[in-house]
């Protein structure tokens, strides 16, 4: 058997995980990333064995192997470079060095060097010149460092360094106490609390000791609603945020309001407008009063249609298409093999989507909807690709609050309380994947022989896609920068962690 | 009337020009407000901010040195200087010369090349980018602008300025009215390039790898920006007034109505910059030369009407 199988929001015993020998595993991962339609889930070290998990759409689920390793191995990347970055990640948190990958650097420069002393990419000539933008931008935005290359306005190679929003989530979860949990994951990336409230809450459930009952289906149409708002507010602020960044002026404000109104509807939800603390452990914090969702519901549908006349005034300026159209492009089979996941994957035609792909999270099961699909990987399909999930989230967001008001007597939480740290099931490992706006977010949980976390491992969508906008930038003129990098909008928290 | 009701008018023009010009600034940005639905800055704000700036000190970067200084206030008097060549209304400046149009070009250039020139002192990488972007289109743009000045000259048989803009008249209207549209659509489109204006460029944006004029001045604080602010306000003025007198034909007689019209014009022409910049997105850098060469495109053809039927608009 080459890999252990298990559901999303499911568990499996460490015993129960094959350990190949290191050849052996390499061939496997190659084998089910590069020939089967397997993408990467996460790969980290753990007590002496790397651990990696795939995420199968054939089978929906999870598949896991790992082998044991020492103070370094050979590298996976030259094989598949979906590793890439979760390589540097191995040799800066865990020290353990990858032998043989092609460009080993600190991701978050964790202990020394300082981000910004470091060796870079280099091109020299004549007409070569150095672009050095951040990390302190002039807008209101998260601090990251980006090196162009360039021969006058074209950018020959873009290197994008992370690292000042590094706070050491995981290693937080660790030992900070339980009730603290839900601060730090839902400020991993904190414009997808809900996701990975939903994420970690799924890995949690499934190393309870006792296990969780389930969860009322009003917790369950709720949280789906509360996700699917989230998706709609970025997605709506996003498409402001392009027509703003070339300057057309109107949907930038409209979009800008109408992504605050779907925040409140959010807050209207659980009192916090990116839903901090709405996902609890027995379901959600808070239930829609029925004589609050009429409200709401009419409060949707105007702002719904405030952003049609908003996307149409874009839509049909042939000056904004000009802009977007054949920009920032990255090749489909370029994208599958650095891994990308989420819209700017799906924008360069990859069907992935883990509400579908592996299921288990909230009712999506019981909605009618599509996964979106675009295939030219550039701006334009990234932005109409947002549109098109828009008009699929505001589809979900109607049928769920029917389902709500039909289902207005039931609770929308159990009295199941979450398991004492300490009180898990030993030596097993969860592993949840949602998918957020961006993409999916996979929280892996690892436990030790005593019941507790010895291992919490993170991945967002960010964490994927940032070589995804390197190559975008590739022969591209760097004024067209801001535009690719906010057709991508990755979180740079979310990396960072 | 007396020539000197005719000077003592220009200077009030001048005067008016010297203090109302940062209101321009404010209108295009009510204007870009009121079709976003927002509420916008002042009308005031560049006073508001002229004054805060000239309280303040400037800061220099060691990198930078006497150019950098000089060059706001060198640009800003080019900029004062172009005013003086331009007529009132339909009064002829006092100070104009056979030839001051070639001087009305360069003044404007020799403004752009101080602020290139310090934009390159400073050795950042973002100014550099700006100042080989102003160049670029810059360069195209004074081509449009010496054929539309070509034009005119042809048109009125004046080598002033002022001459020909105060030349023409409803008549020439009536016999060349199609050159002038489009002698004024080129210089429209000019307008926007020289003063930094949606499509070409974006005042508003942060984003310095998309700049040009703002990345050339991103060191300057203080004093030194206050100067550079206020040419540009001081430009679009120029701009806008060459363009009002160039499009309102000179009724004899009438000079109070003239001059209301003068300034409604100029007032339209200012809103009407930011009603473009509301419903237009930027072009890509790639297609603003193309864009100029439209305009120059434009310009041409309004020669060659004027070459054909240009005698009869001769007064």
């Amino acid at each position: 058997m080459d890999f252990a199988s298990f559901k999303n929001t499911g568990k499996i015993l460490l015993k129960d995980i094959p350990q190949h020998d290191f050849d052996r595993f390499r061939d496997v991962l190659a084998e089910a990333i590069n020939l089967q339609n397997c993408r990467v889930g996460a790969l980290f070290a753990s007590t002496g064995k790397l651990y990696a998990i795939l995420i199968d759409p054939a089978e929906k689920s999870f598949k896991a192997a790992c082998t044991a390793i020492g103070n370094s191995y050979p590298a996976l990347t030259p094989h598949i470079a979906a590793f890439h970055w979760f390589e540097r990640e191995i040799f800066e948190s865990d020290h353990i060095k990858p032998e043989g990958h092609p460009w080993l650097k600190p991701i978050r420069f964790e202990n020394a060097p300082q981000p910004g002393v470091t060796d870079y990419f280099t091109l020299q000539g004549n007409a070569a010149h150095e672009v050095a933008v951040g990390p302190v931008h002039a807008g209101v935005i998260e601090p990251g460092h980006f090196r162009f290359q360039c021969m006058g306005e074209d950018v020959y190679f873009l290197e994008i360094e992370l690292g000042y929003q590094h706070r050491g989530i995981e290693k937080m979860l660790l030992t900070a106490p339980a009730k603290r949990h839900t601060h730090l994951i839902e400020t991993a990336a904190g414009d997808s609390s809900i996701a990975y409230a939903l994420a970690y809450d799924g890995m949690a459930a499934a190393l309870a000791q006792q296990p969780r009952s389930k969860l009322p289906e009003r917790a369950q149409i709720l949280r789906t609603l509360a996700l699917e708002l989230e998706r709609i507010a970025n997605h709506v602020g996003d498409i402001g945020a392009l027509a703003g960044d070339v300057a057309f002026l109107t949907s930038s404000a409209y979009c800008g309001r109408i992504r605050g109104d779907f925040l409140n509807m959010t807050a209207m939800l659980c009192g916090n407008r990116f839903g901090r603390n709405y996902v609890t452990y027995n379901g959600v914090a808070f239930d829609l009063g029925n004589n609050k969702l009429p409200f709401l519901r009419d409060w949707f549908e105007r702002t719904v249609a405030d952003f049609k006349n908003a996307w149409q005034l874009l839509a049909d300026d042939p000056g904004v298409l000009d802009r977007f159209e054949n920009t920032g492009t990255v090749a489909p089979e370029v994208m599958r093999q650095i891994g990308a996941v989420g819209v700017a994957a799906r924008a360069a035609g990859l069907d992935i989507d883990v509400r579908r792909d592996l299921g288990n999270i909230g009712v999506y099961d019981k909605l009618v909807w599509q996964t979106g699909l675009k295939r030219s990987g550039d701006v334009i399909a990234r932005l109409k690709l947002r549109r098109r999930e828009l008009r699929e989230s505001i589809r979900m967001v109607r049928a769920l609050f029917t389902m709500l008001e039909s289902n207005a007597a039931s609770a929308a939480w159990s009295e199941d309380a979450p398991a004492a740290d300490g009180n898990m099931i030993p030596e097993a490992l969860a592993v949840t994947a949602v998918e957020a706006w961006r993409g999916e977010v996979v929280c892996c949980g690892l436990t030790g022989a005593d019941g507790k976390f010895k291992r919490i491992k993170l991945v967002d969508p960010s964490f994927h896609n940032w070589f995804a906008l390197v190559l975008a930038l590739r022969g591209e003129q760097i004024s067209n920068f801001p535009i690719c990098n906010k057709s991508f909008n990755l979180s740079y928290c979310g990396h960072d962690l | 009337m007396s020539e000197k009701y005719f000077s003592l008018l220009w200077i009030v023009n001048l005067l008016a020009a010297l203090v109302l010009s940062p209101l321009l600034i404010g209108i295009i940005n009510k204007t870009k407000a009121f079709f976003a639905g927002r509420k916008g800055p002042r009308l005031l704000q560049l006073y508001y901010d002229l004054n805060k700036l000239l309280k303040k000190s400037a800061v220099y970067s060691t990198s930078s040195g006497s150019v950098f200084k000089l060059a706001p206030w060198g640009t800003l008097a080019a900029t004062v200087l172009m005013l003086f060549l331009l007529p009132a209304g339909c009064i002829v400046s006092p100070v104009a010369f056979a030839g001051d149009l070639v001087l009305f070009i360069y003044l404007a250039g020799i403004g752009r090349m101080l602020t290139v020139l310090a934009a390159m002192e400073t050795a950042s990488a973002f100014e550099g980018m700006g100042s080989s972007r102003e160049c670029q289109f810059s360069m195209l743009a004074e081509g449009v602008l010496l054929t539309v000045l070509a034009a005119l000259v042809m048109l009125t048989g004046s080598f002033t300025l002022s001459g020909c803009l105060t030349a023409l008249d409803p008549k020439s209207w009536l016999s060349g009215g199609t050159a002038m549209l489009f002698l004024a659509l080129a210089f429209y489109l000019v307008m926007l390039c020289e003063n930094c204006r949606i499509p070409v460029d974006d005042p508003e944006t942060h984003l310095e790898l998309t700049m040009i004029h703002e990345a050339m001045i991103l060191d300057n604080s203080g004093p030194d920006l206050a100067a550079i602010h206020y040419a540009a306000a001081l430009k679009l003025w120029v701009f806008l007034a060459f363009l009002s007198t160039l499009l309102l034909p000179n009724l004899c007689g009438g000079i109070g109505l003239n001059m209301v019209l003068y300034y409604l014009l100029m007032l339209l022409l200012c809103i009407s910059v930011g009603v473009v910049e509301s419903i237009m997105a930027r072009y890509r850098f790639l297609k603003v030369p193309q864009l100029l060469a439209g305009a120059f495109a434009v310009a041409m053809f309004a020669i060659v009407l004027v070459a054909i039927f240009g005698k009869e608009a001769v007064k």
